[in-house]
């Protein structure tokens, strides 16, 4: 994966990176040393990065999270599992590229993987509707998920999608009642399941995979109920307000973990999983490894209670006691 | 009925439409702009005589229509929405929640308790559309939870009138997502406990509504003409970049579709409901 697109705040680190790529194949071709240059030139990478990554707003993470670069699920599934087949088609309407379904190993070990897919080149785009699914899409997971369940093999799903798709095909066959169906059928699934916001999740499109024993987001991953710039058409009647609403929505990894709404943030290279993408992919596996291996030491039906327990108790609200022992 | 307090069916001037009218005793059908007076809507329940387009009803009137008379009684009624993200928009959440309490005199967007249908018990939840669109923030995902695990409690039968064009509450965030999966996992344990779940839909029964309790009842029936559905028609159309078929998302096009068991007009709605529960 290149780095040819960026984003406006990551310009002086690319040029920079640039300049030292150039200084080093000068010192290459001419013969020179150039060991002082280059070393000043780091120590101004460190600091420019360093500041740069440090002070980003909510809205700059979402332009991280949706970045073209950014690993996507295949990227994921393809780098770190083994053996991958692939489960096409809900069996009932039609096939939905938008969700890959399937299993695979790592170390030996099988796991059950749903991901979205938002397509790498265009054609890709078109066909997986730049990650939006459709209700087949999210009947084929479900396929996946009760075929994981009879086998006992754990859930690995990968949450990266602006939301799930507006259309009317997608109205049509049911998008409602086919998120709802998997929303209600994940909290009784008899096996372990854990989600991982890799980009964008897209308020039911993403919870139509998203209802885990553990949910872990990467650092520059957001989750939301509505995209920011919804918001902003929403409550400020202008799309431009984004940044605004990116910010009141309280959508970005570290509000998420206060609120208790993920389990654990994935550390991402700096500057976001596209400029290092081994390192995000390795930091993937070392959390799927640690918390299914939490959860599978644990019996089923506490595990299923421990599941219930954390989504029925999820918000705060104000009750006031008196009129509480009344009822 | 005296000959003046008739609704004059003739008259269809459209020039009202522009003209305010004088509040409190007469209404304009937003089905086929006729101006009825208030007193034979409220009686004929909000549905209007002329083109019998549903109005929306409050939740206390959607009370008075399917519970027998003085059976309800309202629980967690003093479960009252927190500011959680502190939110900052053009309006505070708090303003806005102070406002919409204001308004309709409710303390959330639902009334749950339990009542009566021809005198069996069910537990009943109806959203009112009028409180911040029907959204659902963390109070109306408790108490539907509350109501769900009453149901199991009594042994009765759960009965919730959705109607909410908003779907997820925005002022609430993520946090309004998850009674998404809040309200399923408490649907999820009275399937378990086998208890009867009759889903109603009314305008609008929209989003993260519909994508959660709404589209999960074991019987799904809706008013006539409702919009339903998971994207409203706006974005629909924005992303499309064309118009919608007429009676797209309506309840006779969810049924057409196979995702409805019944559209039910208001006036039969308390009969419908009874001939079920009867049933099991």
């Amino acid at each position: 994966m290149g780095n040819e697109e960026r984003l406006n705040f990551e310009a002086p680190i690319v040029e920079l990176e640039k300049k030292i790529e150039d200084l080093k194949s000068f010192a290459e071709s001419e013969k020179i040393d150039c060991e002082e240059e280059l070393s000043m030139l780091y120590l101004k990478l460190e600091a420019v990065a360093k500041n740069v990554y440090a002070s980003l707003t909510p809205w700059q993470k979402v332009q991280i999270a949706r970045h073209p670069q950014r690993p996507y699920s295949r990227d994921y599934i393809d780098y770190l599992f083994e053996d991958f087949v692939e489960m096409r088609g809900d069996k009932k309407f039609s096939d939905d590229p938008a969700l890959v379904c399937g299993f695979g190993k790592i170390d030996g070990k099988t796991f059950a993987i749903v991901g979205h897919q938002k397509g790498r080149d265009i054609k890709e785009k078109m066909a997986c509707h730049f990650g939006c699914a459709h209700p087949e899409g999210y009947r084929k997971a479900w396929r996946l998920m009760k075929l994981a369940e009879k086998m006992k093999v754990p859930i690995i799903t990968f949450i990266d999608t602006p939301g799930a798709y507006p259309g009317i095909s997608a109205e049509e066959r049911g998008q409602s009642e086919a998120i709802a169906a998997n929303i209600m059928g994940m909290t009784t699934l008899r096996t372990p399941s854990m989600a991982i916001i890799i980009g964008e999740g897209g308020s039911g499109g993403a919870l139509g995979i998203g209802l885990t024993d553990i949910v872990a987001i990467m650092e520059n991953s957001y989750y939301s109920v509505i995209s920011p710039e919804g918001c902003a058409a929403i409550l400020w009647r202008d799309k431009d307000k984004a940044s605004e609403a990116a910010s009141a929505l309280k959508i970005m990894s570290k509000d998420l973990l206060d609120m208790g709404i993920v389990d654990d943030i994935i550390q991402e290279p700096r500057g976001g999983a596209h400029r290092n993408f081994k390192k995000a992919a390795e930091n993937i596996k070392a959390s799927i490894f640690k918390y299914t291996h939490i959860c599978e030491n644990v019996a089923i039906e506490t595990l299923l209670d421990r599941r219930y327990k954390k989504y029925r108790q999820m918000g705060q609200f104000h009750e006031s006691p008196m009129l509480k022992d009344v009822n | 009925m005296p000959w003046f307090l008739r609704p004059k069916k003739s008259i269809k001037n459209l020039e009202l439409k522009r003209k305010s009218l004088p509040d409190g005793l007469w209404s304009r059908c937003d089905g086929c702009y006729e101006t009825v007076f208030n007193k034979v809507l409220r009686e004929n329940f909000m549905v209007c005589p002329s083109c019998e387009h549903h109005l929306t009803l409050s939740a206390w009137q959607r009370v008075s229509l399917l519970m027998d008379k003085d059976s309800f009684e309202e629980h967690d009624s003093d479960l009252e929405s927190v500011d959680l993200l502190g939110f900052k928009g053009v309006k505070s959440y708090k303003d806005k929640l102070r406002d919409e309490q204001k308004k309709t005199g409710l303390k959330d967007a639902i009334l749950t308790g339990i009542g009566k249908i021809d005198g069996r018990e069910v537990s009943f939840c109806v959203t009112d559309a009028r409180f911040i669109m029907g959204s659902m923030g963390v109070v109306v995902g408790e108490k539907i939870a509350r109501a769900v695990d009453r149901s199991i409690e009594r042994k009765v039968p759960l009965i919730i009138v959705s109607g909410s064009g908003g779907g997820a509450r925005m002022y609430e965030g993520i946090n309004s997502l998850m009674q998404l999966a809040k309200t399923s996992a408490a649907i999820s344990k009275l399937n378990q406990a086998g208890q009867l779940y009759i889903s109603v839909l009314t305008n609008p029964t929209m989003a993260g509504i519909m994508a959660s309790f709404a589209s999960l009842g074991d019987i799904t029936i809706a008013e006539p003409k409702a919009l339903i559905g998971f994207t409203g028609p706006r974005v629909i159309e924005q992303t499309i970049k064309q118009k919608l078929p007429e009676g797209f998302q309506s309840s006779e096009f969810l049924l057409e579709h196979g995702f409805l068991d019944e559209v039910v007009a208001r006036g039969q709605m308390k009969d419908y409901l009874s001939k079920v529960i009867s049933l099991f």
